[in-house]
């Protein structure tokens, strides 16, 4: 039996307040004006993308005890910024991250169930959780949890959130005027959860939505991160966009899928990738070493150094070479507010091979920062770039990728006028959207009617 | 010519309005209620009429007839969408008229609810307000399970020494809120944003501030993640009913809701407001609206018959807190401006059905009002600060840097 032809699926990330953002460039427009957001969700409609994406965070980031003011500063609210967005687009799903950690069930699932009325079935949630109480000094429920609660909470907030998106099957309202009967029931929305984590009853205050609940997305990479995505996600976003690592990833994650009761295809997989774009795969090599010069300055690279080496090092001279010492062990106290610094599991050892790498290839600690950070996934002519995104795809690297461009808001615009076309003719890639809900986009059923505790009743 | 200052006239907007019955209206759309195009034809309507604003009512709980507990009722609207996401999903679709959407100060976040109002501001291109509003409701806690509330059987007599001390914290918690809005919309100086190639500093980080704000009831770091909207502040108003509401809205407010009986009590609510003002320290400019439930027609036989078959559908003559006018718009014209003679800046209007006295709102009482050059004939100004005839204020922290830097000579 030949295997079916794979389709593509592609989003777009609002570029974020990191260095992958080239707010220096000239054509770098406001990353806060809403005509910016507009503009970037007008050419994924046009490109007829599956949804835009925006990333959240809840405490401006720190360093050696300062707001951090190299990269851009500054985001809107996530649900607000999106609701304004269904009114300027008609297809497009709208995702975002929306923390677990420093809000409440009720509020995010009334949120989220109002944004999907308002978009006509297009919102899309990604759950995260947040470990420091540095980022919980900005909120009334303050704290943090230990690391090993983190998505034990997560997962009871998601699932009390599904429960409140159940909570009406949709039959409820009659509005019938002639009998004076708006509702056919008198207590829609009827709710208890009473866990470890949540203690809430009532009844949820907005009738059931067009995709009866958001399409839910996780983002963590841990084994934990994966079993969570594997239990109760629609998509994952991850960090693999190499093949090999995406390959393994894909088969890991989607391998979990059974044990849940779950099919193959009811999970997608979805990497974060960067891309140059040139018209000869040349150039295109050629402009991206500009752009990832770009991205680490020199004060940079003097950043990303102190981020493993857990310490000042400001005195050092980013064009010399790699601190021959060791990182300061334990718990990084140098940056705050950024997840990154956790993957640095061994600093000591991660330096060590920074050391090595610097030294056979004789890279300036600039250099050998610009070599061994962020990458673009995708280099080349546009040709090269879509044949590449559809190798991935059709041999289980993904299903499709999140686009970051590193140009606010018109990085897409080219991939839009020059990849997706390419894609389209290699009928890999949707040239007209056929259903009108994100969930018909990505090709995921409707979920049952009716709250999860009433289906495991039945 | 008018002499006297302008007229401020807003709509509150709330579901198919504020007769319980009104969704049954040959004109009502109570299926629609759950869609966007519903609420960008409200808000298209009242920026016809030029008005101010419109404000959008919410409730975090179910609505319910009863004050402390579901009602179970199957012959009212029941179930509504967040306000301000209603009013983000209309601000790309209008240009002149303000959006006020409700946030209930009582079991929500500040710094998020601060971001929110920011970024509609944003996306409104400087249109945004917020109506505050705290919950009483035990049922509303226990969607949230995080805190102790008064017992409905406390909160039964409102006037008894438990329940006020109950409801005076709800309302000094929404005014530590509004503090915190307002401090964390301060937080970024303007121009914080410099976007220096030259020494890679996208920020000026001394242009930021920690709010540093630690109450009673809550404490917030800071700086806001979103940068200071484009009002600098976005307008802050109250529906205040009694003494302890007054004071909140005197203290915290830039527009008070108010709900007179006639143009003497109109009279001794600004004077209240006024002195509570003065109490609270503060100069700046507070617009006092009272808030009017209008049934209009085009006699005053039909909209008092109009209101009175409401009535009998609803199976209840139709009580409100505000005053409930029921005539011509001619009538209420007359009404409005001696009312506003009393002190007041204007009015907020609850149309007793919607689309229907909305319409006459816009299509017969503002006509009316403009004859008599009572009521503007354009939008004079692009945001609703500018509408309302407030400065933009500067950020209450950009002293504090100048002070520690250096002056360019």
């Amino acid at each position: 039996m030949t295997r079916p032809v794979k389709q593509v699926h592609l989003a777009a990330h609002f570029p974020g307040v990191n260095n992958t953002t080239v707010w220096s460039d000239p054509r770098s427009g406001s990353h806060i004006e809403f005509s910016s957001f507009a503009h970037f969700a007008r050419t994924a409609e046009r490109a007829k993308f599956d949804f835009l994406f925006l990333a959240e965070g809840l405490r401006l980031r720190e360093q050696n005890g300062e707001i951090y003011d190299l990269d851009v500063v500054g985001r809107p609210d996530t649900f607000t910024v999106l609701a304004a967005l269904a009114a300027v687009t008609d297809r497009l799903g709208l995702a975002g991250t929306i923390n677990s950690t420093f809000n409440e069930p009720y509020e995010v699932a009334r949120q989220f169930a109002s944004l999907d009325h308002l978009s006509g079935g297009r919102a899309a949630w990604n759950v995260v959780t947040s470990w420091d109480a540095f980022t919980g000094e900005n909120f009334r429920r303050g704290g943090f949890l230990p690391a090993d609660q983190r998505y034990a909470r997560a997962k009871a907030f998601l699932q009390a959130a599904s429960e409140l998106f159940g909570s009406w099957d949709g039959t409820e309202i009659l509005a019938d005027k002639q009998a004076g009967q708006f509702l056919s029931t008198a207590r829609p929305g009827a709710f208890g959860i009473h866990d470890a984590h949540f203690d809430i009853t009532g009844q949820f205050g907005v009738p059931r939505s067009p995709q009866g609940r958001p399409v839910i997305f996780q983002a963590g990479d841990s084994d934990e991160g994966r079993e969570f995505a594997a239990s109760s996600a629609d998509a994952i976003f991850s960090r693999h966009s190499q093949l090999a690592d995406g390959q393994a990833f894909y088969a890991d994650v989607k391998g979990r899928l059974a044990r849940h009761g779950r099919r193959h295809d009811q999970l997608l997989i979805l990497p974060a990738a960067t891309f140059v774009l040139a018209d000869t795969d040349a150039q295109a090599r050629e402009l991206a070493r500009e752009v990832r010069r770009q991205q680490v300055s020199g004060q940079t690279a003097i950043k990303f150094a102190e981020q493993l080496w857990n310490r000042d090092l400001s005195g050092l001279d980013p064009d010399g070479p790699v601190p021959d010492f060791d990182p300061v062990p334990g718990e990084n106290t140098i940056a705050r507010g950024r997840a990154s610094v956790r993957m640095y599991r061994d600093p000591v050892a991660t330096a060590r091979q920074w050391r090595e790498l610097a030294a056979a290839k004789n890279l300036s600690l600039r250099e050998l920062i610009i070599e061994v950070t962020g990458r673009q996934s995708f280099i080349g002519s546009p040709a090269t770039v879509a044949t590449t995104i559809n190798e991935f795809v059709q041999s289980d690297a993904s299903d499709g990728f999140i686009l970051v461009p590193h140009i606010t808001p018109g990085g897409l615009d080219e991939f839009a006028d020059r990849v997706v076309p390419l894609l389209q003719e290699r009928g890999v890639f949707r040239t007209e959207y056929a259903g009108r809900t994100l969930r018909e986009h990505l090709g995921l059923a409707a979920p049952p009617a009716g709250s999860p505790a009433a289906q495991a009743a039945s | 010519m008018s002499v006297t200052s302008p007229l401020h006239l807003a709509v509150a907007l709330e579901g198919t309005g504020w007769h319980p019955a009104a969704w049954r209206e040959p004109g009502a759309r109570p299926g629609d209620l759950l869609t966007a195009g519903y609420w960008a034809d409200l808000a298209r309507e009242a920026e016809r009429g030029l008005l101010d604003f419109v404000t959008i009512e919410d409730s975090l709980g179910l609505q319910s007839s009863r004050p402390l507990e579901p009602d179970q009722r199957t012959d009212q609207v029941r179930g509504r969408l967040d306000a301000v996401l209603i009013a983000a999903r209309v601000a790309p679709l209008t240009s002149g008229i303000g959006l006020v959407p409700t946030v209930v100060t009582t079991h929500t976040e500040p710094f998020h609810a601060s971001k929110a109002i920011a970024t509609l501001d944003y996306v409104a291109a400087g249109r945004a307000g917020v109506r505050v509003q705290v919950s009483a409701r035990p049922y509303e806690a226990a969607l949230f399970g995080r805190r102790a509330v008064a017992p409905a059987a406390v909160l039964a007599d409102r006037s008894a020494p438990a329940a006020r001390a109950f409801l005076d914290g709800l309302l000094a918690e929404a005014a530590d809120y509004v503090e915190v809005l307002r401090r964390l919309w301060d937080s970024w100086e303007d121009g914080a944003e410099i976007r220096d190639a030259a020494t890679g500093r996208f920020i000026d980080r001394d242009r930021l501030h920690y709010i540093d704000f630690a109450g009673d009831y809550f404490a917030v770091r800071g700086p806001s993640i979103t940068p200071r909207p484009p009002q600098g502040q976005p307008v802050v108003a109250a529906l205040a009913h009694g003494p302890a509401a007054y004071r909140l809205a005197a203290g915290s407010a830039d527009v008070a809701f108010v709900t007179p009986r006639d143009a003497a009590d109109a009279r001794a609510i600004t004077a209240q407001l006024s002195r509570e003002q003065e109490a609270a320290g503060r100069a700046g400019p507070l617009h006092v609206l009272a808030d009017l439930v209008v049934f209009l027609d085009r006699t005053a036989a039909a909209a008092a018959a109009r209101q009175a078959r409401l009535d009998e559908q609803a199976g209840a003559a139709y009580r409100s807190d505000a005053a409930v006018f029921a005539g011509t718009p001619g009538d209420l014209a007359d009404l409005l401006l001696d009312w506003q003679a009393s002190g007041l800046s204007g009015f907020r209007l609850r149309p007793g059905t919607i689309p229907g006295d909305l319409r006459q709102v816009t299509g017969s009482l503002v006509p009316e009002l403009q004859r008599r050059g009572a009521f503007r004939r354009g939008y004079e100004a692009a945001t609703l600060r500018g509408l309302l005839g407030l400065p933009r204020p500067a950020s209450r922290y950009a002293g504090a840097a100048a002070s520690t830097r250096e002056v360019p000579s």
